[in-house]
């Protein structure tokens, strides 16, 4: 039987202890946002830790009591009988530190001024994030995961985790993610960054105490990260040159349903996300790159993983291309590890890795099977 | 192990090697390789059903094109590299035979022999081969590129790679008398 993990509760793990940044920076406490799904069995082998991307949060499946169309972001791939299935799996979602959906973050208070930390707060990194994740771990009495999945950036955790925790995994799924932002990648953070920084209610980080947030520099930002999420194909698929007024305007007003729906999409994430958030989000992004310690040697940087791997790449995602997955694939297959890798034809560009596509679902619910705990 | 020639392929495999399974189909060899032999490695597949299916077996696949090479893989670095039934459909097999030779410290590869009298008679009847080893007809075969055993060691000897062994089988039996004739399907062992 196939079906949702139905109505679940968000929960707030509270660590009275300092943490202490990749930059140096240090915070005196923080908390953690998860939700859990399935049961962890006696012997605590079976968990599974789901890293989320960019703009999600630790609501990876179900929904909220009262919230029916609050669905988690993954919710098609954990629940009963899903590929990642909660009948056999104790599946763990966070929101990293630094998040804006109720993990400490630039939103939190500072205990020192008593006001939000807002620009206050630590630039963060994947690093950052995972080793909080372990923090969790450990409050959570999970020695180690049976695996650690991600997409995107969530992927880059997955396989921080390999890397800083090799004892504490059993498999790291990496999915359409890279091992390093390429210059292109980091000039669109760079052009969503300036887009917030910008406007004129940012206030060098410090909005909240105005009172107002950087809503404009926020929607550009979203706008053109979607345009990396998705191909060109399935851009023009979905919107193609449909007009949403009966006649060209001659105005700058709205001609295009993709003019429409970008702006929608702005608006709808400039309302609940965090410009401060956002900022971290990307230089943590910019400043992930494993082999940088290495000399550039992505094989050298992996030595250290024992995990099993399954990579995942899709050909449309021109964000993070087949390329960039591949060259994690030889970095493993160059330390003989084990290691499976999908290069899946489908359209989705880079936000394939949450649809529902069958050879990738079946891909990963044999692999999970698979999984001995 | 239903293809006679995966029974040669796995007696030739050294207990506990490492290989390499190019174009390995739903990885079915493998699996019998790891639990006849112990010997573990990769398959190559770019064929979404098949690649499913090895993860349904439970072996480790990567879904790559063959055509483009072996880029991924190291110099030795496998005990043993194996393209069985798949060299006929290969575009660039020069290519991919120098590589499977750079990447494994051996390569066996195995096809079905164009040279096999049933062939021939259906070529001087003036019809293009079906068989049971070549079972499509002319316009919907996925194979590119057949030759016969004297054409292959011609390939070999080209490119300096060695015939450790050699067998020839027909209907799953070894063949030795007059092999490029009798013989319907060929497993090569070579070396560089």
């Amino acid at each position: 039987m196939v079906g949702s993990v139905g109505i679940v509760e968000a929960k707030r793990a509270v660590f009275e202890e300092p943490f202490r940044f990749r930059s140096g920076a240090e915070i005196p406490r923080f908390e953690l946002m998860y939700e859990t799904y399935g049961t962890l069995n006696a012997a605590r082998s079976n968990a599974v830790l789901v890293c989320h991307a960019l703009n999600a949060s630790h609501h990876v499946a179900g929904t909220y009591a009262g919230e029916t169309d609050n669905v988690g972001f993954w919710d098609n791939l954990v629940g009963p009988g899903k590929p990642l299935d909660t009948e056999r799996f104790f599946v763990v979602g966070n929101n990293y530190i630094g998040g804006c959906f109720g993990s400490t973050g630039p939103t939190s208070v500072n205990p020192a001024t008593g006001k939000p930390y807002g620009a206050d707060f630590p630039v963060v990194t994947v690093e950052d994030w995972v080793a909080a994740q372990a923090r969790l771990a450990d409050q959570l009495g999970i020695e180690r995961f049976a695996a650690v999945i991600g997409g995107s950036l969530g992927a880059m955790q997955a396989l921080q985790w390999a890397l800083a925790y090799p004892d504490r995994l059993g498999h790291s799924l990496v999915i359409a993610s890279t091992p390093k932002l390429s210059a292109q990648n980091i000039a669109f953070n760079e052009v969503a960054r300036q887009a917030i920084v910008t406007d004129p209610e940012f206030h060098g980080g410090h909005y909240y105490e105005h009172g107002v947030v950087p809503r404009r520099g926020l929607r550009i930002a979203r706008m053109i990260g979607h345009i990396t999420y998705l191909s060109d194909d399935a851009m023009m698929e979905k919107f193609g040159r449909v007009m949403r007024r009966a006649s060209l305007g001659f105005d700058f007003d709205v001609d295009f349903e993709i003019e429409s729906y970008l702006r929608h999409q702005g608006d709808k994430f400039s309302a609940y996300f965090d410009a401060n958030t956002y900022l971290r989000i990307t230089k943590a992004l910019d400043y992930y790159d494993p082999a940088g310690d290495f000399g550039g040697d992505l094989a050298r940087s992996f030595a250290r993983a024992k995990a099993a791997f399954l990579v995942v790449s899709f050909k449309s995602d021109w964000r993070f291309a087949p390329a960039r997955s591949r060259a994690m694939v030889k970095a493993l297959l160059d330390n003989r590890r084990i290691v499976s890798y999908l290069e899946l034809d489908a359209p989705g560009g880079h936000d394939a890795f949450l649809l529902e596509d069958p050879r990738y679902h079946g891909a990963l619910r044999a692999y999970f099977e698979n999984i001995e705990l | 192990m239903t293809r006679p020639d995966l029974e040669t392929i796995a007696k030739w495999v050294a207990p506990g090697s490492r290989v390499l399974d190019l174009g390995c189909g739903d990885g079915s060899l493998l699996r019998h390789l790891w639990e006849r032999n112990q010997a573990h490695g990769y398959g190559v597949e770019i064929d979404d059903a098949e690649v499913l299916a090895c993860f349904k077996n439970d072996v480790n696949v990567l879904q790559l094109d063959l055509e483009s090479g072996l880029a991924l893989f190291q110099d030795g670095s496998f005990d043993c590299v194996i393209l069985s039934e798949t060299l006929q459909t290969i575009h660039r097999i020069e290519l991919l035979t120098r590589e499977m030779l750079r990447v494994g410290k051996e390569a066996i590869v195995s096809f079905p022999n164009f040279g096999h009298w049933q062939a021939r008679l259906q070529v001087l009847a003036g019809r293009m081969p079906v068989s049971a080893e070549l079972p499509h007809q002319w316009y919907n075969t996925p194979n590119v590129h057949l030759c016969t055993l004297a054409d292959f060691e011609d390939l070999c000897a080209k490119l300096g790679a060695k015939i450790r062994e050699r067998v020839v089988l027909s209907r799953g039996r070894p063949v030795s008398v007059l092999p490029n004739l009798l013989g319907s399907l060929a497993v090569y062992r070579i070396t560089a």
